[in-house]
């Protein structure tokens, strides 16, 4: 292969270009438009729909644009009559059988087949028999279907099979008779499978959430981030009457190209829940009153005031890593203006022993874009499709590349690429992990180094260390199933002991939209701004539990389903004499704690800054009116520090916290590094039936769990007990019967389904769902007993 | 000069198909010496391209410039396919190669795969033909046990392994890049081009696909020489051709004559018309090739210029002849339903225009048809033909323009009158 | 260490289809490259359709996919696109009547008209007692021999109404 460039004209413009380029990759980089349907930059190519036909000197036929390479001295012309006549057949073919129901189509306006049609259609139709019509089919919650308007470019097949991993969609039946669809009634499942309705040019497939719900051009777009995973998604919110209707990706590459996941994209239902709380209320004589800003705010700083005032260790400060980075930084000035280092947004996690040997600000250590040029990559408790959909189309393409990827994980992961799993429970994947620490000659001391010397070095052990060893790019990932481990700084000294035998980069796979943000904002007990340690730790969000204070101030965390044990919080609460909770809802378990209710703004309603997980800082604005009267976090943070006297509270907008942030902060990026090479004796029980309380992937912030149509996705799941055939038979359970499970003295009953991904050993009961509320932390020895 | 070449063993045997006797006409001769003596592939390549041999499946492409376009050394896995599917209507020469002489395919084939470098071969045969299937499996068997297919043939260190393939019903199956996609466990949808698939071919390694007949003709020009061969037909149109022909005539069948051949001759082979009607026209070179009135034909020869110069094609030569009983608009429609029925899908002109222009032509036949229909046919076939990902497109709009171009006065005494002008009148529900 | 193969995969391959099914399979992949078993596909929706009396459900087309190690959407775009896969029930002799040009200039019209007036059903339709099915097909390469039609395997050529009884009556 050459590098030279080849020099071509198109409508009399030179152009140069690799040699072998396709052409409407050559004429789209210089900003001349040809139309087409089939061809997409993200996609392969299919060349059928026969739109951007275009006229090449000494060719008799019009040739396809998308599909003609390029060669030296080539004389396009995109606009001559050959070319014109040609593109203009195509469009009187598609037109014939597309209906006329722009009028109630949701694709009206944005349609690229309009769009096409006023320059190339002609108005009258020629063709006067019966237009083809295809019966209708319901393929899930997400996306609503007209098939008898489909084009047939088979954008929708190719993004499944090529981005989402998954053949859902196909075409079946021949010629005319071909139709896009699932064949049989089947809800289409992909986490990713949104993004067919962005890919579909005209309105066979749009968003079911909002449909009917606006016409195209009576929407204002605005750019905004996404507020799930620590991917931080661009995208761009469409907003009508105050409303958000719907969310598209905005085009990032280097972030989430142009995809989006279900999550961001249909998560904003939410913001119009029922349950939103859209006026301050405090508790009197165990009654809720609405109340004004002031009464409340008052309320709140006399309680914290009479309950922690004298004692700053008697405030405890737990807060949602989905927060803005200047609403944590504010949480955190707050509390330490209080003279308490007690707040912790490591809301799961229960394993702290790394403290202070811990990495300073963890994060993605190698790009997001960089993941898919990995070779070789180690994934340690992370159930990445549901956790991260974005990051792992990255590991996909890197896998359908030939990169070796292996999981350790308490659960078989339905994975969408090739790769190794070690499924045990969760004890044993300590010792999974510790054998590719053998076979890795990985160095570490005290009880760790007698941990891995016991190891047994399997041969798949051996692989993975040697594929990590040989690969150019190779990275070892602790996931969200990672941090709330009961050993997790095990797992983490292992993993970077490991990755620095294999000259691997140690990277986390956060969980939040601003878990990386949380840590650079101070927003733990034993580091400060920065990752700056603190000479007198402050209580982890473990100990702010099981040492209950006397004052919470929640922000954004409802303790039913963002703790990792939520009966340890709740006993806290209820034993609080003042809890304040910053919340956009109100819930069931904040109401019968909580004294004060102050409502904040929620997604899009706020400004603010996302730091993702490589560590790139991505600023937005509010773009809807809060709800009622709810407000943004940060002026409610800012009103109360001003109320409780301390200094530093007088910012005049999000931006002045953020370049105060800024100020502490300069450069800092990710930092992994990993101070100990040895760790505390072993948590996990290695006796009875370990639980695995994973979060499942619509339960995991408050927005989600209260967005409608994903909350009718089959990954909606409720309450259960899985558990492996074989344990079912052993404690004599028959499948979806109904069985009581225990959990530190604590018990419920729940329906057992009979999972082949649960090993032995364990039970797999996710947490955040209704139901599981009164049971543990998300790891922990259970009982089970027939009902 | 006739059977020389596919049908060699035809009229000589009493089982043509068994490997003993296509042996004792010569068969596997040529595949012997070439193992034995080590001949340069590029030698067995040259001898293609001098036997002026063009493809038997219809495009009329040389077969030997398609071998030589492989690079033998590249590394890899490369290809042998045969094109068995024999779809296009009027055509049914191959399903007799299959029958008759299976053995010449097989050996053909193993010399393809010499000449190239190939060590794998799949003969694809349409799904219906199951009983030459079977056949075609029981000579495998026979070439197997007698050491021509298998690994390290005649001891010459040269493996060749043949499997046969069947198809499931679709006639674009046919089409080389279809056929490819249809082993490679697909719908049968056209692949775009290039890349060529002596470049990215089956499996995505460089193949060369043929038809029957021309994998067939391989081991005879080999044993008898390009020169000669070349010599059994005409300027630019090498050898001699299976002809299926079909329609109302007295004796149909399938005849192996040389190219150049004139029409008149075939036709005195097939005892002329039958039921004492008159000739009216003839398809020559099977459905998809533009009709061409019969006294025209009469002074044609067969060979691809004469028949393209007449404004048709010779095509697969499968030639349908057709008595004075026969309405053309009749025809056409049928014609056009059949495009119209194995169009893919895949791409917009002939998904939609196949459609488009059968269910004009079928309102015409139905006494429904309007004065505009005949410019909007010849329309819609501009803007099918030359703009498809494969030649189906073409080959549904070269009928229509046919039967325009000849038989025009038929559609209009159809739309003017309602009914039909030849025969018994009205033929399908008009009313 | 223990690593799990897929425990998604909830059946082994024996279990969905009979010995004899899977050695009849079995034969079709091993003509393909290893790593292109769904090559069998074809082959493999023939064999279940034989042997479920000629035609397929949606479970037997999901079992080749499991079999095959494909998606089940792939296999029903392979079954729908080629005409020889049924997906309703038909005849034990399914009559595929040729009325393509060849044919139809030879007047296949009137072996259609006999059969369906014989049979009493109509293209794409089954006999009451399910002997018979009919179906009207493109060119199936035998036109020398026109009309003619296709029962089940075997190709019967030079049709007249009365060799249509003939072959019918003798059919079991
Ligand atoms: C729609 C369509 C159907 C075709 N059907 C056949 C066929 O049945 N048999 C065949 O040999 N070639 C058929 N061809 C031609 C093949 O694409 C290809 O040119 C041929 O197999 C090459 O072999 P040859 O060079 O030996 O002729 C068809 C082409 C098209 C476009
Ligand atoms: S021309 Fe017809 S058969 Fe060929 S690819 Fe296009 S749709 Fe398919
Ligand atoms: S964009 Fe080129 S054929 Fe569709």
């Amino acid at each position: 292969m050459t590098d030279e460039l080849v020099t071509i004209e198109v409508d009399g413009r030179e152009l140069q270009a690799k040699p072998g380029t396709m052409l409407i990759d050559v004429t789209d980089a210089a900003g001349i438009n040809i139309p087409r349907f089939c061809y997409h930059k993200k996609l392969s190519v299919s060349a059928n729909c026969r739109m951007c036909l275009v006229e090449v000197a000494k060719v008799p036929k019009p040739l396809p644009a998308c599909c003609t390479p390029v060669n030296d001295g080539m004389k396009v012309s995109t606009r001559s009559p050959l070319a014109l006549a040609a593109q203009k057949g195509t469009m009187e073919f598609l037109l014939i059988n597309h209906p006329l129901d722009c009028p109630i189509c949701d694709q009206g306006g944005e349609c690229e087949l309009q769009d096409v049609a006023v320059g190339y259609g002609s108005d009258i139709s020629r063709f006067s028999e019966g237009k083809r019509v295809v019966p209708q089919r319901d393929i899930g919650p997400l996306i609503a279907t007209d098939f008898t308007r489909c084009i047939h470019c088979t954008r929708c097949i190719r993004f499944g099979a090529e981005i989402a991993g998954v053949r859902e969609l196909g075409a079946t039946g021949r010629g005319e008779h071909m139709t896009i669809g699932t064949f049989i009634e089947k809800s289409v499942d992909s986490e990713m499978s949104g993004n067919v309705i962005d890919l579909c040019p005209v309105g066979s497939l749009t968003a079911k959430p909002s449909r009917y719900q606006a016409r195209a051009w009576e929407l204002t777009q605005y750019s905004g981030i996404s507020a799930h995973d620590s991917v931080g998604s661009n995208i761009h919110i469409h907003t009508r009457n105050n409303r958000v209707v719907r969310i598209h990706p905005k085009e990032n590459e280097s972030i989430n190209e142009i995809w989006l996941s279900d999550r961001d994209r249909f998560s904003y239902e939410g913001l119009n829940s029922e349950d939103r709380l859209t006026q301050p209320m405090i508790r009197k004589n165990g009654e809720w009153l609405k109340v004004g800003w002031q009464e409340a705010l008052e309320f709140a700083v006399k309680g914290l005031q009479s309950a922690a005032g004298s004692d700053g260790d008697q405030l405890a400060t737990l807060v949602s890593a989905n927060s803005t980075l200047e609403e944590l930084y504010l949480a955190q000035k707050l509390t330490r203006g209080m003279e308490s280092n007690n707040i912790d947004h490591r809301l799961r996690q229960s394993d702290f022993r790394l403290d202070g040997n811990d990495s300073p600000i963890p994060g993605l250590s190698i790009t997001i874009s960089g993941v898919e040029s990995l070779d070789a990559a180690l994934l340690i408790g992370s159930n990445i499709r549901k956790e991260q959909p974005i990051i792992a189309h990255r590991l996909r393409k890197a896998a359908n590349n030939g990169a070796n990827i292996s999981l350790i994980n308490p659960l078989w992961i339905d994975l969408h690429f090739v790769a190794d799993q070690f499924v045990s429970t969760p004890a044993m994947m300590v010792n999974n992990l510790a054998s590719i620490a053998k076979a890795a000659a990985a160095k570490l001391t005290g009880n760790l180094a007698k941990i891995v010397k016991a190891a047994e070095v399997s041969n798949e052990a051996k692989a993975v260390a040697e594929q990590l060893k040989s690969a150019e790019s190779g990275a070892i990932l602790l996931g969200s199933q990672a941090s709330a481990h009961p050993d997790y700084s095990v797992l983490v000294v292992l993993a970077s002991a490991i990755a620095e035998a294999t000259d691997s980069s140690l990277s986390y796979l956060p969980a939040y939209s601003n878990s990386v943000g949380a840590a650079l904002a101070g927003a733990t007990p034993h580091r400060g701004v920065a990752g700056v340690p603190i000479e007198k730790s402050g209580a982890n969000a473990e100990l702010m539990q099981s040492m209950p204070r006397r004052a919470y101030l929640l922000m954004g965390a409802e303790s039913d389903f963002d703790f990792w044990n939520p009966s340890l919080i709740n006993a806290a609460l209820d034993q609080a004499e003042c809890v304040i909770s910053l919340t956009a809802y109100r819930s069931d378990s904040l109401e019968s704690r909580a004294d004060v209710m102050l409502p904040i703004a929620g997604f899009a309603e706020t400004s603010g800054t996302f730091v993702n997980a490589e560590g790139t800082w991505q600023s937005f604005n509010g773009v809807v009116k809060p709800q009622g009267e709810s407000r943004p976090a940060w002026k409610v943070l800012r009103v109360l520090g001003n109320l409780l006297g301390i200094d530093g509270f007088d910012q005049n907008s999000s931006n002045d916290v953020l370049e105060e942030i800024k100020s502490l902060t300069a450069d800092l990026t990710i930092d992994n590094s990993v101070s100990t090479k040895t760790a505390g004796e072993m948590n996990s029980s290695t006796k009875g039936l370990c639980r695995i309380g994973d979060v499942p992937i619509y339960a995991s912030d408050a927005l989600v769990r209260r967005a409608g149509s994903l909350q009718k996705t089959n990954d909606a799941v409720t309450a259960s007990i899985r558990l492996s055939a074989n344990q079912a038979q052993k404690g004599g359970f028959e499948d979806h019967q109904d069985i009581i499970v225990i959990q530190d003295n604590n018990r419920t009953q729940l329906p057992l389904i009979i999972d082949p991904r649960v090993p032995d050993g364990a039970v797999w009961i996710s947490s955040a769902l209704p139901g599981t509320e009164m049971l543990g932390g998300q790891y922990g020895e259970v009982i089970l007993e027939k009902a | 000069m006739a059977n020389e070449v596919c049908f060699r063993t035809l009229e000589y045997l009493k089982q043509p198909w068994e490997l003993d006797e296509y042996k004792s006409r010569g068969g596997y001769e040529v595949l012997n010496h070439i193992l034995k003596n080590k001949i340069e592939p590029s030698e067995v390549v040259e001898t293609m391209k001098t036997s002026g041999l063009r493809g038997r499946g219809g495009a009329g492409f040389p077969t030997g410039l398609k071998w030589s376009f492989i690079s033998r050394n590249a590394p890899g896995q490369k290809y042998v396919v045969c094109n068995s599917d024999e779809g296009e209507p009027g055509t049914f020469k191959d399903r007799d190669i299959l029958r008759y002489n299976p053995h010449q395919l097989i050996e053909g084939m193993v010399i393809a795969g010499y000449a190239i470098g190939a060590t794998v071969g799949y003969n694809y045969i349409r799904g219906e033909f199951w009983e030459e299937y079977e056949r075609f499996e029981a000579a495998l068997e026979q070439a197997r046990a007698a050491g021509f297919l298998g690994d390290n043939l005649l001891g010459s260190g040269f493996d060749f392994q043949l499997h046969s393939h069947l198809g499931g019903g679709a006639y674009v199956c046919g089409e080389e890049t279809a056929l490819l996609e249809s082993i490679e466990g697909k719908k049968g949808q056209p692949r775009f081009k290039p890349p060529f698939p002596a470049h990215f071919g089956l499996y995505g390694r460089p193949t060369i696909i043929n038809n029957t007949e021309s994998l067939s003709s391989v081991p005879v020009i080999l044993k008898e020489g390009g020169e000669w061969f070349k010599e059994l037909g005409v300027e630019n149109s090498g050898g001699s051709k299976l002809f299926s022909i079909s329609g109302n005539i007295k004796n149909p069948g399938v005849f192996e004559v040389p190219l150049g051949t004139p029409f008149s001759e075939l036709f005195k082979l097939v005892g002329g018309m039958k039921d004492g009607h008159k000739l009216k026209a003839v398809v020559p070179g099977g459905c998809s090739s533009p009709v061409i009135p019969g006294e025209q034909m009469m002074d044609l020869t067969m060979d691809y210029d004469a028949i393209q110069n007449a404004g048709s094609m010779l095509g697969s030569g499968a030639i349908v002849i057709i008595d004075d009983q026969q309405c053309m608009v009749k025809l056409l429609d049928r014609m056009s339903y059949f495009y119209h029925e194995e169009s893919c899908g895949q791409c917009t002109p002939c998904r939609e225009g196949t459609g488009w222009l059968w269910r004009v032509v079928n309102r015409i036949e139905n006494g429904k048809g309007r004065q505009e229909d005949l410019d909007l046919l010849e329309s819609v076939c501009g803007k099918i033909a030359g703009r498809t990902v494969c030649a189906l497109g073409d080959a549904a709009a070269m009928p229509v323009r046919g039967m325009l171009k000849h038989f025009q006065e038929e559609f209009q005494y159809h739309i003017d009158h309602k009914k039909c002008m030849v025969g018994a009148g009205p033929t399908k529900g008009l009313g | 260490m223990n690593k799990f193969m897929n425990p998604l995969q909830t059946r082994n391959k024996e279990e969905i289809f009979s010995a004899e099914i899977r050695e009849d399979i079995d034969r079709w992949i091993a003509k393909y490259p290893p790593e292109w078993k769904q090559s069998a596909v074809m082959a493999a929706l023939r064999i279940m359709q034989d042997d479920n009396g000629g035609w397929l459900t949606t479970e037997l087309m999901d079992d080749v996919a499991e079999y095959l190690d494909m998606s089940p959407i792939h296999v029903y775009e392979v079954a729908t696109f080629y005409s020889m896969y049924e997906l309703k029930p038909v005849g034990k002799h399914k009559i595929c009547v040729c009325t393509n040009i060849a044919c139809m200039i030879n007047d296949s019209d009137a072996i259609v008209k006999h059969l369906k007036e014989k049979l009493g059903i109509g293209f794409g339709e089954v006999t009451e007692d399910g002997r018979f099915s009919l179906k009207e097909v493109e060119c199936l390469g035998a036109c020398g021999g026109a009309p003619m039609f296709q029962i089940g395997r075997k190709y019967y050529e030079n049709l007249t109404p009365k060799v249509v009884d003939s072959i019918l009556d003798g059919l079991e």
